[in-house]
């Protein structure tokens, strides 16, 4: 057994995130609003040696089968990620994550002007561009650290 | 009754904006004929910020076509005082009125409130977003001296918070004109209207100096530059000092330049270019009513007419 293994474990069912960009699983997290409260079974293995990125994070979630459309919000910050449907230890499904056309309720607007920072019964949302995203509000553009934006 | 919604000029196709001043000639041509059009219709004007011109040209727009105004005073004497949530005062404004004017200090407001009602809804200014009506009275003024085609035109002063700028060079991208941008290195245009203009393949150019393309204007839009833009006053009075223009500056321009602004200006133009042949600020001003008519003869619909498409 690798070292790779021996940190994290295989799951029976549920949805292996891999590829993650180095440092990005707590972020992944955040963005798929896990934190523990739903009860899932949840590894993360941070930093582990990598052929195709050097360093890769890895997320496994027991119990709960992610959909595309729920993956596909973290092409923005772990374009290189594949998805794992996992069934009784097998994979039965592997995906790669694509760019939305609009992102919805997932990252706060860094423009402290924006309506959606003032207290109105809305759901921030952003339209992703070439490189970056954009508020349809304020037409406010992100363009790097997106993952500093996480949380509404 | 026609619905639809006026929030940015980057929704507005040079049909639409045509469409628009068209109308606004007719009406400037013969406003009797307009008079009693939308008798019975109300207007809400919604100014979560201090309006002069705006407010009340809209004011009397709506009452040149026969419609009448009801108006929510200041944020001061309104719920809002009370922390009622914008979608919220606009889905009651919604049950009195059959179109909503809308200014507001946060950037998306209008865009928000569209969202929750059904009636027209014109952004009437969004912070540091967009001014589309005040884009419409623009063109119309730019049109009855020069055409919109084969144009060079130069936006000066705070085009990083100026809504009527970001309006106004969206909108440009419409019609075949290189449009000149001019400021301090500070306030140059946002990375979201620059993008804009990038996508469309405009023509454009910044500067920080009028005296590189004074000479190719055809129309000089000067905008103010604020105070409170700069955090030290010294600094704001030197920059300031440099986006200036009097009759002299305007020595170098085309004979034809047509100088405009959307007002108040401070000192950004001086008073004594005033008299001279350029000046066509108070004009763009008084167009404001002959425009918003035509919009909101448009937004309230009738058999003859065609509305704004999204």
């Amino acid at each position: 057994m690798s070292e790779h293994e021996l940190r994290v474990s295989k799951i029976r069912n549920g949805t292996v995130i891999d590829h993650v960009e180095g440092g990005q699983a707590l972020n992944v997290l955040a963005i798929l609003g896990i934190d523990g409260s739903e009860g899932l079974g949840v590894s993360i293995g941070m930093n582990v040696p990598s052929d195709r990125l050097g360093r890769k994070d890895v997320v496994k979630v027991e119990g709960r089968e992610l959909s595309q459309s729920e993956v596909d919000v973290l092409s923005l910050i772990a374009p290189e990620a594949t998805i794992n449907i996992i069934r009784d230890f097998e994979v039965v499904e592997k995906n790669r994550v694509t760019r939305p056309n609009r992102v919805t309720g997932v990252l706060s607007c860094p423009n402290r002007n924006c309506i959606t920072n003032a207290d109105e019964p809305v759901e921030t949302s952003f339209e992703v561009v070439a490189d970056g995203v954009r508020c349809d509000y304020c037409s406010t553009i992100i363009r790097d650290h997106l993952a500093d934006h996480i949380g509404v | 009754m026609r619905q639809d919604h006026l929030i940015t000029a980057t929704q507005l196709s040079r049909d639409d904006i045509e469409a628009v001043l068209d109308r606004a000639r007719e009406v400037a041509a013969d406003p009797a004929a307009y008079m009693d059009r939308h008798a019975g219709a109300v207007l809400a004007l919604c100014f979560f910020e201090p309006s002069t011109r705006t407010k009340m040209s809209f004011d009397t727009a709506a009452k040149r076509i026969g419609a009448d105004t009801i108006d929510m005073g200041g944020v001061e004497s309104s719920s809002v005082k009370k922390g009622e949530s914008l979608a919220d005062t606009v889905r009651v404004i919604e049950g009195y009125a059959d179109a909503i004017v809308l200014r507001h200090p946060s950037e998306g407001a209008a865009t928000l409130a569209a969202e929750f009602v059904d009636v027209p809804v014109v952004n009437a200014g969004d912070g540091a977003g967009q001014h589309p009506s005040q884009t419409l009275l623009d063109l119309h003024t730019i049109r009855e001296d020069h055409g919109l085609d084969d144009l060079t035109i130069g936006i000066m002063g705070d085009l990083k918070y100026g809504r009527t700028v970001h309006s106004l060079a969206a909108a440009l991208t419409n019609f075949d004109v290189r449009q000149h941008f001019i400021s301090p290195e500070s306030l140059r245009l946002p990375r979201s209207v620059r993008f804009d203009l990038h996508e469309t393949g405009a023509q454009v150019r910044e500067h920080t100096d009028l005296e590189e393309v004074l000479p190719e204007l055809d129309v000089l839009y000067v905008t103010r530059i604020q105070k409170e833009r700069f955090p030290d006053e010294n600094e704001y009075h030197r920059v300031a000092g440099e986006y200036r223009i009097d009759a002299d500056t305007l020595e170098d321009g085309k004979e034809d330049l047509t100088v405009m602004h959307p007002l108040p200006r401070v000192d950004e133009i001086a008073a004594d270019v005033d008299a001279t042949d350029h000046a066509r600020y108070f004009e763009q001003a008084h167009n404001g009513v002959p425009v918003r008519m035509a919009l909101l003869d448009t937004l309230l619909g009738d058999d003859e007419g065609t509305e704004v498409d999204r």
